[in-house]
Protein backbone atom coordinates (compact mmCIF):
# COMPACT_ATOMS: atom_id res chain seq x y z
CA UNK A 1 0.00 0.00 0.00
CA UNK A 2 1.41 3.23 -0.77
CA UNK A 3 0.26 6.86 0.43
CA UNK A 4 0.27 5.31 3.85
CA UNK A 5 1.78 8.52 4.95
CA UNK A 6 -0.37 10.43 3.09
CA UNK A 7 -2.97 9.05 5.43
CA UNK A 8 -1.36 9.26 8.47
CA UNK A 9 -0.53 12.77 8.28
CA UNK A 10 0.04 15.57 10.11
CA UNK A 11 -3.33 16.83 10.13
CA UNK A 12 -5.34 13.98 10.52
CA UNK A 13 -3.06 12.79 13.25
CA UNK A 14 -3.68 16.26 14.63
CA UNK A 15 -7.68 15.73 14.57
CA UNK A 16 -7.58 12.13 16.15
CA UNK A 17 -5.70 12.57 19.24
CA UNK A 18 -5.75 16.08 20.06
CA UNK A 19 -8.80 17.44 18.49
CA UNK A 20 -10.89 21.05 19.57
CA UNK A 21 -13.80 19.93 18.12
CA UNK A 22 -14.03 16.86 20.87
CA UNK A 23 -16.33 18.11 23.73
CA UNK A 24 -20.21 18.22 24.63
CA UNK A 25 -21.84 21.21 23.56
CA UNK A 26 -23.40 23.58 25.51
CA UNK A 27 -27.17 23.77 24.19
CA UNK A 28 -27.43 20.91 21.68
CA UNK A 29 -30.71 21.36 19.12
CA UNK A 30 -29.43 17.64 17.89
CA UNK A 31 -27.54 14.63 19.25
CA UNK A 32 -26.94 11.10 17.46
CA UNK A 33 -25.14 8.42 17.95
CA UNK A 34 -23.13 6.59 15.18
CA UNK A 35 -21.29 3.13 15.26
CA UNK A 36 -19.49 0.53 13.22
CA UNK A 37 -20.08 -2.35 15.31
CA UNK A 38 -17.91 -4.56 13.57
CA UNK A 39 -14.89 -2.64 14.39
CA UNK A 40 -15.80 -0.90 17.77
CA UNK A 41 -15.80 2.82 16.37
CA UNK A 42 -18.28 4.71 17.88
CA UNK A 43 -19.18 8.79 18.18
CA UNK A 44 -21.77 11.59 19.32
CA UNK A 45 -22.57 14.13 17.49
CA UNK A 46 -24.09 17.04 18.59
CA UNK A 47 -25.14 19.95 16.28
CA UNK A 48 -26.67 23.68 17.30
CA UNK A 49 -28.61 25.06 15.03
CA UNK A 50 -29.60 28.68 13.71
CA UNK A 51 -32.77 28.50 11.94
CA UNK A 52 -31.07 27.18 8.62
CA UNK A 53 -27.24 27.30 8.99
CA UNK A 54 -25.59 24.67 11.38
CA UNK A 55 -24.28 27.06 13.52
CA UNK A 56 -21.73 24.55 15.71
CA UNK A 57 -21.07 21.33 15.69
CA UNK A 58 -18.96 18.70 18.66
CA UNK A 59 -18.40 15.02 18.92
CA UNK A 60 -17.35 12.46 21.95
CA UNK A 61 -16.40 9.09 20.80
CA UNK A 62 -13.91 6.83 20.50
CA UNK A 63 -12.54 4.43 17.32
CA UNK A 64 -9.28 4.73 15.17
CA UNK A 65 -7.18 7.74 14.12
CA UNK A 66 -9.34 7.57 10.30
CA UNK A 67 -13.31 7.51 12.17
CA UNK A 68 -11.86 10.27 14.67
CA UNK A 69 -10.12 12.65 12.45
CA UNK A 70 -12.79 12.02 10.05
CA UNK A 71 -15.74 13.31 12.68
CA UNK A 72 -13.30 16.30 13.67
CA UNK A 73 -12.64 17.80 10.30
CA UNK A 74 -16.25 17.23 9.09
CA UNK A 75 -16.99 19.63 12.28
CA UNK A 76 -14.64 21.69 10.93
CA UNK A 77 -15.99 21.95 7.52
CA UNK A 78 -19.42 22.27 7.92
CA UNK A 79 -19.76 24.57 10.73
CA UNK A 80 -21.35 27.37 9.50
CA UNK A 81 -23.09 26.36 6.47
CA UNK A 82 -26.35 25.66 5.24
CA UNK A 83 -28.48 22.67 5.37
CA UNK A 84 -28.00 22.78 1.62
CA UNK A 85 -24.43 23.18 1.51
CA UNK A 86 -23.66 20.67 3.86
CA UNK A 87 -26.16 17.81 2.09
CA UNK A 88 -23.60 18.88 -1.21
CA UNK A 89 -20.09 18.26 0.90
CA UNK A 90 -21.89 15.59 2.65
CA UNK A 91 -22.68 14.06 -0.45
CA UNK A 92 -19.07 14.88 -2.25
CA UNK A 93 -17.24 13.51 0.47
CA UNK A 94 -19.24 10.05 0.31
CA UNK A 95 -18.44 9.92 -3.56
CA UNK A 96 -14.93 10.60 -2.76
CA UNK A 97 -14.69 7.84 -0.76
CA UNK A 98 -16.51 5.04 -2.69
CA UNK A 99 -14.30 6.45 -5.77
CA UNK A 100 -18.21 7.75 -7.42
CA UNK A 101 -16.24 11.54 -8.35
CA UNK A 102 -12.78 12.03 -8.59
CA UNK A 103 -13.35 15.58 -10.44
CA UNK A 104 -10.92 17.94 -8.76
CA UNK A 105 -13.29 20.80 -8.99
CA UNK A 106 -16.01 18.64 -7.49
CA UNK A 107 -13.63 18.12 -4.48
CA UNK A 108 -12.51 21.93 -3.66
CA UNK A 109 -16.13 21.80 -2.04
CA UNK A 110 -14.39 19.16 0.77
CA UNK A 111 -11.79 21.98 1.88
CA UNK A 112 -9.61 20.03 4.43
CA UNK A 113 -11.60 17.10 4.08
CA UNK A 114 -9.68 16.03 0.78
CA UNK A 115 -6.96 14.94 3.33
CA UNK A 116 -9.49 11.71 2.73
CA UNK A 117 -9.10 10.61 -0.63
CA UNK A 118 -6.94 8.19 -0.46
CA UNK A 119 -8.95 6.19 2.20
CA UNK A 120 -10.80 5.42 -1.49
CA UNK A 121 -7.71 3.03 -1.75
CA UNK A 122 -8.21 1.45 1.80
CA UNK A 123 -11.32 -0.80 1.28
CA UNK A 124 -11.28 -2.00 4.65
CA UNK A 125 -11.00 1.41 6.35
CA UNK A 126 -14.18 3.10 4.47
CA UNK A 127 -16.74 2.24 7.16
CA UNK A 128 -14.09 4.50 9.21
CA UNK A 129 -14.24 7.59 7.25
CA UNK A 130 -17.98 7.90 6.46
CA UNK A 131 -19.41 7.23 9.84
CA UNK A 132 -19.51 10.95 10.78
CA UNK A 133 -20.45 11.65 7.81
CA UNK A 134 -23.20 9.55 7.54
CA UNK A 135 -24.07 10.01 10.88
CA UNK A 136 -24.58 14.02 10.08
CA UNK A 137 -26.57 13.33 7.00
CA UNK A 138 -29.06 11.64 9.42
CA UNK A 139 -29.55 14.59 11.32
CA UNK A 140 -30.24 17.59 9.15
CA UNK B 1 10.83 -31.28 10.68
CA UNK B 2 11.95 -27.75 9.51
CA UNK B 3 9.52 -24.70 9.25
CA UNK B 4 10.79 -23.34 5.73
CA UNK B 5 10.04 -26.95 4.06
CA UNK B 6 6.42 -26.92 5.55
CA UNK B 7 6.14 -23.56 4.09
CA UNK B 8 6.41 -25.53 0.86
CA UNK B 9 3.57 -27.35 1.31
CA UNK B 10 1.32 -24.29 1.39
CA UNK B 11 1.29 -23.10 -2.34
CA UNK B 12 -0.47 -19.04 -0.98
CA UNK B 13 3.00 -18.76 0.11
CA UNK B 14 4.69 -19.33 -3.57
CA UNK B 15 2.63 -16.38 -4.53
CA UNK B 16 1.92 -13.89 -2.36
CA UNK B 17 5.25 -12.08 0.31
CA UNK B 18 3.55 -12.06 3.33
CA UNK B 19 4.26 -12.88 7.42
CA UNK B 20 0.24 -14.62 7.84
CA UNK B 21 -0.11 -13.89 11.53
CA UNK B 22 -4.05 -14.45 11.38
CA UNK B 23 -4.59 -18.63 11.72
CA UNK B 24 -6.77 -17.91 14.55
CA UNK B 25 -9.08 -16.56 11.84
CA UNK B 26 -8.14 -18.74 9.37
CA UNK B 27 -5.02 -20.89 8.47
CA UNK B 28 -4.05 -21.76 5.44
CA UNK B 29 -3.78 -24.65 2.70
CA UNK B 30 -1.45 -27.26 1.96
CA UNK B 31 -1.05 -28.63 -1.90
CA UNK B 32 -2.82 -31.77 -0.52
CA UNK B 33 -5.96 -30.78 0.70
CA UNK B 34 -6.14 -28.61 -2.42
CA UNK B 35 -5.23 -31.80 -4.62
CA UNK B 36 -7.91 -34.18 -2.40
CA UNK B 37 -10.72 -31.74 -3.34
CA UNK B 38 -9.76 -31.36 -7.14
CA UNK B 39 -9.57 -34.89 -7.07
CA UNK B 40 -12.57 -35.83 -5.16
CA UNK B 41 -14.59 -33.59 -8.51
CA UNK B 42 -12.53 -35.51 -11.05
CA UNK B 43 -12.87 -39.19 -9.78
CA UNK B 44 -15.25 -39.58 -7.68
CA UNK B 45 -17.96 -36.56 -7.28
CA UNK B 46 -21.70 -37.85 -6.67
CA UNK B 47 -24.56 -37.36 -4.08
CA UNK B 48 -23.54 -39.54 -1.33
CA UNK B 49 -26.63 -41.84 0.21
CA UNK B 50 -28.45 -41.10 -2.96
CA UNK B 51 -27.58 -43.54 -5.97
CA UNK B 52 -27.48 -47.31 -6.31
CA UNK B 53 -24.72 -46.69 -8.62
CA UNK B 54 -21.20 -46.63 -8.50
CA UNK B 55 -19.81 -43.38 -7.93
CA UNK B 56 -22.43 -42.41 -5.22
CA UNK B 57 -21.53 -45.25 -3.24
CA UNK B 58 -17.61 -44.36 -3.98
CA UNK B 59 -18.59 -40.71 -2.94
CA UNK B 60 -20.45 -42.41 0.10
CA UNK B 61 -17.40 -44.58 0.84
CA UNK B 62 -15.29 -40.91 1.19
CA UNK B 63 -17.58 -38.93 3.23
CA UNK B 64 -18.35 -42.23 5.88
CA UNK B 65 -14.58 -42.86 5.97
CA UNK B 66 -13.67 -39.66 6.75
CA UNK B 67 -16.38 -39.36 9.68
CA UNK B 68 -14.37 -42.52 11.04
CA UNK B 69 -11.07 -41.06 10.31
CA UNK B 70 -11.90 -37.83 12.56
CA UNK B 71 -13.72 -40.22 15.37
CA UNK B 72 -10.21 -41.99 15.58
CA UNK B 73 -8.66 -38.36 15.66
CA UNK B 74 -10.58 -37.19 18.57
CA UNK B 75 -10.71 -40.53 20.02
CA UNK B 76 -14.57 -41.14 19.87
CA UNK B 77 -15.68 -43.87 20.55
CA UNK B 78 -18.23 -44.53 17.84
CA UNK B 79 -18.21 -42.63 14.15
CA UNK B 80 -22.05 -42.23 14.62
CA UNK B 81 -21.29 -39.16 17.02
CA UNK B 82 -19.31 -37.29 14.89
CA UNK B 83 -22.07 -35.03 13.04
CA UNK B 84 -20.63 -32.71 10.24
CA UNK B 85 -22.02 -29.08 10.50
CA UNK B 86 -21.12 -26.16 8.62
CA UNK B 87 -18.65 -24.63 11.13
CA UNK B 88 -18.37 -24.31 14.14
CA UNK B 89 -20.77 -21.61 15.20
CA UNK B 90 -23.24 -24.35 13.64
CA UNK B 91 -22.91 -27.36 15.67
CA UNK B 92 -22.78 -24.98 18.96
CA UNK B 93 -26.04 -23.72 17.63
CA UNK B 94 -27.19 -27.26 16.78
CA UNK B 95 -26.03 -28.02 20.97
CA UNK B 96 -28.25 -24.85 21.88
CA UNK B 97 -31.69 -25.66 19.92
CA UNK B 98 -31.76 -29.04 20.48
CA UNK B 99 -30.04 -29.76 23.57
CA UNK B 100 -30.60 -26.50 25.60
CA UNK B 101 -33.97 -25.73 24.51
CA UNK B 102 -35.26 -28.66 25.15
CA UNK B 103 -33.33 -29.13 29.21
CA UNK B 104 -33.65 -26.34 30.33
CA UNK B 105 -35.83 -24.39 33.24
CA UNK B 106 -36.43 -21.51 35.06
CA UNK B 107 -34.34 -22.51 38.21
CA UNK B 108 -31.33 -23.71 35.66
CA UNK B 109 -28.29 -22.21 34.74
CA UNK B 110 -25.82 -21.82 31.79
CA UNK B 111 -22.33 -21.24 32.88
CA UNK B 112 -19.67 -20.17 30.42
CA UNK B 113 -16.37 -18.18 30.54
CA UNK B 114 -15.99 -14.90 29.49
CA UNK B 115 -13.56 -15.25 26.87
CA UNK B 116 -16.17 -17.13 24.67
CA UNK B 117 -16.25 -16.63 21.76
CA UNK B 118 -19.74 -15.21 20.24
CA UNK B 119 -20.33 -18.30 18.62
CA UNK B 120 -20.51 -19.98 22.09
CA UNK B 121 -22.23 -17.05 24.01
CA UNK B 122 -24.73 -15.67 21.93
CA UNK B 123 -26.78 -18.72 21.73
CA UNK B 124 -26.44 -19.51 25.27
CA UNK B 125 -28.33 -16.11 25.56
CA UNK B 126 -30.79 -17.09 23.26
CA UNK B 127 -32.05 -20.14 25.02
CA UNK B 128 -31.54 -18.76 28.80
CA UNK B 129 -33.98 -15.82 27.63
CA UNK B 130 -36.26 -18.55 25.72
CA UNK B 131 -36.35 -21.40 28.69
CA UNK B 132 -36.23 -18.76 31.40
CA UNK B 133 -32.87 -20.24 32.89
CA UNK B 134 -30.15 -18.08 33.99
CA UNK B 135 -26.44 -17.20 31.86
CA UNK B 136 -24.10 -16.31 34.28
CA UNK B 137 -20.22 -16.21 33.70
CA UNK B 138 -17.10 -17.47 34.96
CA UNK B 139 -14.55 -14.64 34.93
CA UNK B 140 -10.79 -14.19 34.84
CA UNK B 141 -7.72 -13.11 36.90
CA UNK B 142 -5.16 -11.04 36.52
CA UNK B 143 -3.29 -13.43 35.01
CA UNK B 144 -5.80 -14.04 32.44
CA UNK B 145 -6.90 -17.84 33.37
CA UNK B 146 -9.67 -18.98 35.17
CA UNK B 147 -9.00 -20.03 38.67
CA UNK B 148 -10.10 -23.04 40.32
CA UNK B 149 -12.12 -20.71 42.90
CA UNK B 150 -14.08 -18.77 40.47
CA UNK B 151 -15.19 -22.46 38.57
CA UNK B 152 -16.42 -23.72 41.86
CA UNK B 153 -18.35 -20.63 43.15
CA UNK B 154 -20.06 -20.46 39.57
CA UNK B 155 -21.02 -23.88 38.94
CA UNK B 156 -23.43 -25.13 41.51
CA UNK B 157 -26.14 -27.49 41.49
CA UNK B 158 -28.49 -25.79 39.44
CA UNK B 159 -26.05 -25.77 36.48
CA UNK B 160 -27.12 -27.60 34.11
CA UNK B 161 -24.74 -27.11 30.68
CA UNK B 162 -21.45 -25.44 30.71
CA UNK B 163 -20.23 -23.86 27.90
CA UNK B 164 -15.80 -23.58 27.73
CA UNK B 165 -13.47 -22.69 25.13
CA UNK B 166 -10.68 -25.24 24.94
CA UNK B 167 -8.17 -21.54 23.97
CA UNK B 168 -9.01 -18.55 24.00
CA UNK B 169 -9.13 -17.01 20.71
CA UNK B 170 -8.16 -13.65 22.13
CA UNK B 171 -5.69 -14.00 25.25
CA UNK B 172 -4.44 -17.60 23.98
CA UNK B 173 -5.60 -19.17 27.46
CA UNK B 174 -5.50 -23.05 27.74
CA UNK B 175 -8.09 -23.68 29.94
CA UNK B 176 -8.31 -26.72 32.08
CA UNK B 177 -11.14 -28.20 30.47
CA UNK B 178 -10.62 -31.64 32.14
CA UNK B 179 -10.98 -30.30 35.37
CA UNK B 180 -13.81 -28.50 34.77
CA UNK B 181 -15.80 -31.40 33.06
CA UNK B 182 -14.93 -33.21 36.45
CA UNK B 183 -16.17 -30.83 38.40
CA UNK B 184 -19.54 -30.13 36.36
CA UNK B 185 -20.35 -33.43 36.33
CA UNK B 186 -20.24 -33.98 39.86
CA UNK B 187 -22.73 -30.66 39.87
CA UNK B 188 -24.40 -32.83 37.30
CA UNK B 189 -24.34 -30.35 34.77
CA UNK B 190 -23.41 -31.31 30.94
CA UNK B 191 -20.47 -29.61 29.29
CA UNK B 192 -19.86 -27.81 26.01
CA UNK B 193 -16.62 -27.81 24.94
CA UNK B 194 -15.40 -25.34 21.63
CA UNK B 195 -11.82 -26.93 20.48
CA UNK B 196 -11.49 -24.34 17.73
CA UNK B 197 -8.89 -22.75 18.69
CA UNK B 198 -7.15 -25.93 20.48
CA UNK B 199 -7.61 -28.86 18.02
CA UNK B 200 -4.86 -26.95 14.79
CA UNK B 201 -2.28 -27.22 18.23
CA UNK B 202 -2.82 -30.22 19.98
CA UNK B 203 -4.13 -33.59 20.54
CA UNK B 204 -8.10 -33.36 21.61
CA UNK B 205 -9.09 -36.59 23.06
CA UNK B 206 -13.10 -36.47 24.03
CA UNK B 207 -12.75 -39.56 25.92
CA UNK B 208 -9.78 -38.59 27.93
CA UNK B 209 -11.70 -35.05 28.78
CA UNK B 210 -14.71 -36.57 29.13
CA UNK B 211 -16.62 -33.81 27.37
CA UNK B 212 -20.23 -34.20 26.50
CA UNK B 213 -20.21 -31.81 23.50
CA UNK B 214 -16.92 -30.69 21.42
CA UNK B 215 -17.05 -28.91 18.13
CA UNK B 216 -14.76 -27.63 16.10
CA UNK B 217 -14.69 -25.71 12.54
CA UNK B 218 -12.27 -27.41 9.89
CA UNK B 219 -11.02 -24.27 8.43
CA UNK B 220 -8.45 -23.39 11.25
CA UNK B 221 -6.90 -26.69 11.24
CA UNK B 222 -5.69 -26.75 7.42
CA UNK B 223 -8.94 -27.69 6.06
CA UNK B 224 -11.35 -26.32 3.68
CA UNK B 225 -13.94 -23.58 4.71
CA UNK B 226 -17.41 -24.40 4.95
CA UNK B 227 -17.29 -27.74 7.18
CA UNK B 228 -17.62 -27.94 11.23
CA UNK B 229 -17.85 -30.96 13.31
CA UNK B 230 -19.71 -31.61 16.49
CA UNK B 231 -18.95 -34.34 18.56
CA UNK B 232 -20.80 -35.72 21.33
CA UNK B 233 -22.27 -38.53 23.58
CA UNK B 234 -24.01 -41.06 22.37
CA UNK B 235 -26.93 -40.96 25.11
CA UNK B 236 -27.10 -36.98 24.49
CA UNK B 237 -27.64 -37.50 20.98
CA UNK B 238 -30.04 -39.92 20.97
CA UNK B 239 -32.11 -38.08 22.63
CA UNK B 240 -32.35 -35.09 21.12
CA UNK B 241 -34.69 -33.83 18.82
CA UNK B 242 -32.81 -33.11 15.00
CA UNK B 243 -32.21 -29.21 14.44
CA UNK B 244 -32.60 -29.22 10.92
CA UNK B 245 -35.34 -31.13 8.42
CA UNK B 246 -35.37 -32.25 5.10
CA UNK B 247 -33.60 -34.98 3.09
CA UNK B 248 -31.96 -37.66 4.61
CA UNK B 249 -32.23 -37.00 8.10
CA UNK B 250 -35.65 -39.38 7.83
CA UNK B 251 -36.05 -42.85 8.17
CA UNK B 252 -40.25 -43.01 7.04
CA UNK B 253 -41.90 -39.33 5.93
CA UNK B 254 -46.20 -40.04 5.99
CA UNK B 255 -48.82 -36.59 5.63
CA UNK B 256 -48.87 -36.23 9.18
CA UNK B 257 -45.35 -37.46 10.71
CA UNK B 258 -42.01 -38.30 10.29
CA UNK B 259 -39.78 -40.58 12.10
CA UNK B 260 -36.09 -39.81 11.99
CA UNK B 261 -32.89 -41.44 10.89
CA UNK B 262 -30.27 -43.24 13.21
CA UNK B 263 -27.37 -40.93 14.07
CA UNK B 264 -25.20 -39.48 12.64
CA UNK B 265 -27.88 -38.76 9.36
CA UNK B 266 -30.26 -37.40 11.94
CA UNK B 267 -28.63 -34.27 12.34
CA UNK B 268 -27.12 -34.18 8.56
CA UNK B 269 -30.41 -32.69 6.64
CA UNK B 270 -29.81 -31.96 3.06
CA UNK B 271 -27.18 -32.55 0.87
CA UNK B 272 -23.56 -32.51 2.68
CA UNK B 273 -20.76 -30.41 2.07
CA UNK B 274 -18.48 -33.37 0.69
CA UNK B 275 -15.81 -31.43 -0.68
CA UNK B 276 -15.12 -29.64 2.64
CA UNK B 277 -15.38 -33.53 4.32
CA UNK B 278 -13.02 -34.64 1.89
CA UNK B 279 -10.34 -31.61 2.20
CA UNK B 280 -11.08 -31.76 6.41
CA UNK B 281 -9.51 -35.62 5.78
CA UNK B 282 -6.72 -34.52 3.96
CA UNK B 283 -5.87 -31.71 6.37
CA UNK B 284 -6.46 -34.20 9.06
CA UNK B 285 -3.43 -36.87 7.33
CA UNK B 286 -1.09 -33.61 7.01
CA UNK B 287 -1.62 -32.80 10.61
CA UNK B 288 -0.75 -36.55 11.64
CA UNK B 289 2.36 -36.67 9.19
CA UNK B 290 3.84 -34.18 10.91
CA UNK B 291 2.85 -35.01 14.57
CA UNK B 292 1.31 -32.58 17.11
CA UNK B 293 4.79 -33.07 19.16
CA UNK B 294 6.21 -31.83 15.88
CA UNK B 295 3.78 -29.42 16.02
CA UNK B 296 4.07 -27.79 19.73
CA UNK B 297 7.64 -27.83 19.56
CA UNK B 298 7.03 -25.01 15.95
CA UNK B 299 5.31 -23.26 17.77
CA UNK B 300 6.55 -23.10 21.04
CA UNK B 301 9.47 -21.84 19.06
CA UNK B 302 8.37 -19.18 17.26
CA UNK B 303 5.53 -18.05 19.72
CA UNK B 304 8.25 -18.31 22.42
CA UNK B 305 10.60 -15.78 19.83
CA UNK B 306 7.64 -13.13 19.46
CA UNK B 307 6.91 -12.60 22.90
CA UNK B 308 10.62 -12.20 24.54
CA UNK B 309 11.22 -10.01 21.10
CA UNK B 310 7.65 -7.86 21.70
CA UNK B 311 8.69 -7.57 25.54
CA UNK B 312 11.94 -5.37 24.24
CA UNK B 313 9.28 -2.87 22.39
CA UNK B 314 8.80 -0.38 25.64
CA UNK B 315 5.55 0.94 23.66
CA UNK B 316 3.91 -2.51 23.29
CA UNK B 317 1.28 -3.88 25.80
CA UNK B 318 0.92 -7.69 25.52
CA UNK B 319 -2.18 -9.70 26.92
CA UNK B 320 -1.37 -13.00 27.92
CA UNK B 321 -0.78 -15.44 30.82
CA UNK B 322 2.81 -15.45 32.01
CA UNK B 323 2.34 -19.15 33.04
CA UNK B 324 3.81 -20.91 29.63
CA UNK B 325 2.18 -23.81 29.90
CA UNK B 326 -1.88 -22.32 30.04
CA UNK B 327 -0.67 -20.63 26.53
CA UNK B 328 -0.95 -21.16 23.20
CA UNK B 329 -1.04 -20.04 19.62
CA UNK B 330 -2.36 -16.00 19.92
CA UNK B 331 -0.52 -13.35 21.35
CA UNK B 332 -2.90 -10.14 21.71
CA UNK B 333 -1.44 -6.61 21.71
CA UNK B 334 -1.58 -2.99 21.18
CA UNK B 335 0.71 0.28 20.85
CA UNK B 336 -0.31 2.33 24.12
CA UNK B 337 -2.12 5.06 22.33
CA UNK B 338 -2.39 3.76 18.95
CA UNK B 339 -5.92 2.54 17.90
CA UNK B 340 -5.56 -1.34 16.45
CA UNK B 341 -7.04 -0.94 13.18
CA UNK B 342 -4.86 1.76 12.45
CA UNK B 343 -2.01 -0.07 13.19
CA UNK B 344 -3.40 -3.42 11.68
CA UNK B 345 -3.13 -0.78 8.67
CA UNK B 346 0.03 0.07 9.07
CA UNK B 347 1.13 -3.56 9.87
CA UNK B 348 -0.92 -4.46 6.45
CA UNK B 349 1.37 -2.18 4.64
CA UNK B 350 3.97 -3.58 5.45
CA UNK B 351 3.16 -7.16 4.32
CA UNK B 352 1.88 -8.53 7.49
CA UNK B 353 -1.71 -9.72 8.21
CA UNK B 354 -3.10 -9.73 11.89
CA UNK B 355 -6.35 -9.37 13.31
CA UNK B 356 -7.82 -5.88 14.36
CA UNK B 357 -11.44 -5.44 16.28
CA UNK B 358 -12.83 -7.45 19.80
CA UNK B 359 -12.09 -10.57 17.83
CA UNK B 360 -15.86 -11.76 18.13
CA UNK B 361 -15.36 -11.38 21.73
CA UNK B 362 -16.94 -8.37 22.75
CA UNK B 363 -17.69 -9.17 26.57
CA UNK B 364 -14.24 -9.95 26.73
CA UNK B 365 -12.82 -6.61 25.59
CA UNK B 366 -15.10 -4.98 27.47
CA UNK B 367 -14.20 -6.73 30.48
CA UNK B 368 -10.54 -6.32 29.83
CA UNK B 369 -11.48 -2.66 29.16
CA UNK B 370 -10.22 -2.23 26.11
CA UNK B 371 -10.64 -0.88 23.05
CA UNK B 372 -10.10 -3.30 20.92
CA UNK B 373 -6.61 -5.26 20.44
CA UNK B 374 -4.28 -6.14 17.61
CA UNK B 375 -3.94 -10.11 17.09
CA UNK B 376 -0.80 -12.20 16.04
CA UNK B 377 -1.83 -16.25 15.65
CA UNK B 378 1.19 -18.83 14.88
CA UNK B 379 0.76 -21.79 12.83
CA UNK B 380 3.25 -24.33 11.48
CA UNK B 381 4.60 -22.52 8.82
CA UNK B 382 5.48 -19.19 10.63
CA UNK B 383 9.27 -18.63 11.41
CA UNK B 384 10.93 -16.10 12.98
CA UNK B 385 10.91 -14.08 10.16
CA UNK B 386 7.31 -13.12 10.28
CA UNK B 387 7.90 -12.03 13.76
CA UNK B 388 11.29 -10.32 13.02
CA UNK B 389 8.85 -8.37 10.25
CA UNK B 390 6.21 -8.09 12.96
CA UNK B 391 8.95 -6.23 15.03
CA UNK B 392 10.05 -4.07 12.44
CA UNK B 393 6.82 -2.99 11.68
CA UNK B 394 5.70 -2.15 14.84
CA UNK B 395 8.52 0.36 15.28
CA UNK B 396 7.86 1.60 11.94
CA UNK B 397 4.24 2.64 13.65
CA UNK B 398 5.24 4.21 16.46
CA UNK B 399 7.55 6.18 14.89
CA UNK B 400 4.76 7.64 12.78
CA UNK B 401 1.96 8.19 15.82
CA UNK B 402 4.92 8.70 18.48
CA UNK B 403 4.46 12.69 18.65
CA UNK B 404 0.92 12.73 18.94
CA UNK B 405 0.12 9.81 21.26
CA UNK B 406 -1.00 11.45 24.60
CA UNK B 407 0.95 10.94 27.24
Amino acid sequence: MENLDEIYNELIMEHSMNSYNKHKLENADKCEHGHNPSCGDEIEIEIKMNNNIIEDIAFTGSGCAISQSSTSIMADVLRGKTVEEAKIIIKTFIDMIKRETTDEKELEKLEEAIAFKNVANMPARVKCALLAWKTLDKMI
Amino acid sequence: MNVDKIKKDFPIFEKIDIAYLDSGATSQRPQCVIDAIDNFYKTKNANPHRGAYELSIEATDVYENTRKKIAKFINAEKSEQIIFTKNASEALNLIAYSYGLENLGEDDSVIISIMEHHSNLVPWQFVTKKTGSKLEYMYINDEYELSEEEIKAKITDNTKIVGITHVSNVLGTINNVKEIIKYAHKKGAIVVVDASQSIPHMKVDVQDLDADFLVFSGHKMLGPLGIGVLYGKKRLLNDMNPFLMGGDMIEYVYEDKTTFAPLPNKFEAGTQNVEGVVGLGAAIDYIESIGYDTIAKIEEEVVGYAKQELAKLDFVETYYTPNEDNHCGVISFNIKGVHPHDLATILDSQGIAVRAGDHCAQPLIRFLKLPATCRASFYIYNNKEDVDRLVEALKKAYSMFEKFIKK
